[in-house]
């Protein structure tokens, strides 16, 4: 799947085959119970967690409310520690900054520590096409990258692949290894991954980063890894940069350790992650290490557009993924069903603002509305209300499918007007009931195969509760 | 009768589909000393045109359910989905500077799921019923997520004298019904209602439980579907000793 075609009017369709695809299903069943546990248990340990989310929504929300403010405090701070910061309205922009970075530190190789921002503006692709090979370090994307694929999870990117894929995809691209070797389980994959990441480390001249958060009276940006990739791709190149987008600004430091709380137990259940990094500005004299050149590309890319919109709230998403690992739709198709760079209920409300409704409507129709994702989200985002909002936006634009408006309207048209409703629902349980006949059930009904492809319909009893309650009680 | 006058919002599935649920949801009610009224005008709660995006008819149906209930000093509902309906969204529906946000706030307090009122409302903790049966109860999302239903109908489950609960595994996850959503992406939709039969079967009991007749109704048909074993019926039914009428999806 290419990065910048985005599939998402496909979805019908990417699930279907997701539904289809036998590794796929077994790695979605594989890691599906995993995360749910594990952030039940990170919660249960900390009595706090729900006033902490309460104060991360209060610290983000804020911060949407002056976010000018934050970002120039925040540019202020990297320039004055030697750094320089980029603004990219548009992943056009983002793009070119990077490749005109990397240029100039004279890169053939650039090391990339987990960025979804880089996924968003298509850092990749665009860097291969320019003659410079990008490396991905987490293992995840590592994985992926040899598998020519995009993540599925922001957090695991590769959990949709199962163990004996990742086996084929090692053997196929380390020209080095012995047939003999045991590649059958995870740490020996992983040591696999890691000898070979090790000699790559010290042949970049450039680390591409995300960055979890950016603080503004500090001028740091944070990133959190369990593999220390992250520290790794940051601090032996001679260049340095950081992906991030507007939004991942916080005021101070105590309100990045605030969030910081929330993040791994919401993520992977862990207090924190393994290692949580904090850098700012180019090695300073007297420092054992660090890059020459310290870089913020900071991505705006359609979200400035959803301030003071029903999709702010949006913003205060922290990418930790509790919302996809509890998504019952995400967890039967997985990501890439979905078609761009974010996927599960976050991706259903942040896609359409991003490339537009006409795109990326799809999404949050995709939901049930079960609410299981409101109810995790560490920054309580009313994620299923906002999905709602989309679909209001493609009703009003006349996106809605036409079988869907013209039945919609149909039957409103009866439920605004009582008594011929009761007529209908007179009629309606009465032709089904007789088609129910013995069995009290329905195998199959033309104008709802929707329903009986796979599943039968039970009949109604007959005759409705309110024309049976007038008999009995008058 | 001295009690509360309540009017039964009967939901638009109870009335097609199953009005035994409906006269149960009653007994129960006159049962606990309520005078039950049903108000004539009514039809559906409008959560299909809320939930497509069809915003003027949903606040045109949630104003004719306001009207049509709000002399009543209580509204119960067989169904935690209409019951967050009226509760919670018609509210949201309407700009905060509108009449009808007040009206539909004020309906909203005092509209009820019918186990959560009888619990919370009434006090009832008995229900004075036996039903030799093992059950398995389905936490339907809007009741569980929206209006916090989990411990309500456990416990007057536990007064039927002779009724057995065994939890199944992930009980809080979707059935995959979701108003049009089963309709609109039925293969996730059966794959969801597939792991829920799954695990329905894998307790044993002879039947499933819940408070909303859709989930219900997706349930038992994927069951019947499957040739599954057990069968399903909507909560009120054991809770109000109806076990005379057939199952959900079966013919007398």
């Amino acid at each position: 799947m290419s990065l910048h075609e985005a599939t998402t009017p496909a979805f019908r369709a990417n699930a279907r085959a997701a539904l289809d695809n036998a590794n796929l299903q077994a790695a979605l069943r594989g890691s599906r119970g995993n995360f749910i546990t594990k952030r039940a248990k990170g919660r249960e340990d900390l009595p706090e967690f729900d006033a902490l989310r309460d104060r991360a929504r209060d610290i983000k929300d804020h911060v949407l409310a002056h976010l000018d403010l934050h970002l120039e405090a925040y540019e202020a701070q990297v320039i004055a520690s030697g750094g320089h910061v980029h603004w990219a309205e548009t992943a056009e922009e983002a793009r070119a900054i990077v490749l005109d970075l990397c240029r100039k530190a004279g890169a053939k190789a650039v090391n990339k520590g987990k960025t979804m921002i880089s996924e968003e503006c298509g850092i990749n692709d665009f860097l291969s096409a320019n003659g410079i090979a990008p490396v991905e370090t987490d293992l995840g994307e590592y994985i992926i990258q040899l598998r020519g694929e995009v993540p599925s999870h922001i957090i695991a990117p590769a959990v949709h692949v199962t163990v004996p894929e990742i086996e084929a995809a090692f053997r196929k691209a380390h020209a080095h290894l012995d047939p003999d070797r045991d590649l059958s389980d995870l740490a020996a994959l992983q040591a696999e991954a890691r000898g070979v990441l090790r000699a790559k480390y010290f042949q970049a001249e450039v680390g591409i980063t995300g960055a979890n958060m950016l603080i503004a009276e500090t001028g740091h940006s944070v990133i959190v890894t369990n593999e220390g990739n992250g520290d790794l791709t940051q601090s032996l190149p001679r260049m340095h940069i950081v992906m991030a987008s507007l939004e991942k600004i916080v005021p101070t430091l105590e309100d990045a350790a605030t969030i910081l709380r929330i993040l791994g137990r919401s993520a992977t259940g862990q207090e924190m992650s393994v290692y949580t990094t904090f850098s700012r500005g180019p090695r300073r004299p007297g420092d054992p290490d660090g890059p020459e050149e310290y870089h913020v590309v900071l991505l705006d890319n359609g979200r400035s557009n959803m301030l003071a919109t029903p999709f702010q709230d949006m913003l205060r998403c922290i990418r930790c993924g509790a919302c996809m690992n509890h998504c019952p739709v995400y967890q039967a198709v997985g990501g890439h069903a979905y078609g761009w760079v974010y996927p599960g209920p976050m991706g259903a409300v942040l896609t359409p603002s991003l490339i537009g409704v006409e795109q990326g409507g799809q999404l949050p129709n995709a939901s049930s509305f079960c609410g299981r994702c409101e109810e995790v989200c560490p920054v309580r985002i009313p994620l299923p209300g906002m999905m709602r909002s989309w679909r209001e936006r493609e009703f009003e634009k006349r996106l809605t499918p036409a079988a869907m408006r013209r039945g919609l309207g149909l039957w409103a048209f009866a439920a605004r007007r009582p008594r011929l409703y009761r007529i209908a629902a007179r009629l309606g349980a009465g032709l089904l009931s007789r088609l129910g006949g013995k069995s009290g059930r329905i195998a199959s009904l033309p104008f709802a195969r929707g329903w009986t492809g796979e599943r039968d319909l039970p009949a109604p009893q007959g005759g409705t509760f309110m024309d049976r309650w007038k008999a009995a009680r008058r | 009768m001295s009690g509360p006058r309540v009017a039964l919002f009967v939901t638009c599935l109870v009335d097609m589909f199953r009005p035994s649920v409906g006269f149960a949801t009653v007994k129960l009610l006159e049962d606990a000393g309520c005078r039950v009224e049903v108000p004539p005008v009514q039809t559906c709660c409008g959560q299909p045109a809320w939930n497509a995006g069809d915003r003027e008819n949903a606040k045109a149906i949630a104003r004719q359910v306001i009207a049509a209930f709000e002399g009543y000093v209580h509204v119960v509902v067989p169904s935690g989905s209409c019951a967050a309906t009226i509760a919670r969204d018609f509210e949201r529906m309407f700009a905060a500077d509108d009449p009808w946000a007040g009206r539909a706030r004020a309906l909203g307090a005092r509209t009820h799921e019918i186990t959560a009122f009888l619990t919370d409302v009434l006090g009832v903790t008995e229900v004075g019923q036996e039903a030799p049966v093992s059950v398995t109860y389905h936490d339907s999302c809007s009741g569980l997520r929206s209006l916090g239903i989990r411990e309500q109908p456990r416990r007057l489950l536990a007064s039927v004298a002779g009724l057995e609960l065994r939890e199944m595994a992930e009980n809080d996850v979707c059935c995959g019904f979701g108003g049009t959503f089963c309709v609109k992406y039925p293969e996730i939709s059966n794959v969801m209602a597939g792991d829920k039969t799954r695990h329905v079967a894998a307790t044993g009991a002879d039947l499933v439980l819940a408070g909303d007749l859709g989930c219900l109704m997706n349930l038992a048909g994927k069951a019947s579907r499957e040739g599954r074993a057990f069968r399903a019926r909507h909560v009120v039914e054991v809770l109000a000793g109806d076990l005379a009428t057939p199952p959900i999806g079966e013919a007398g």
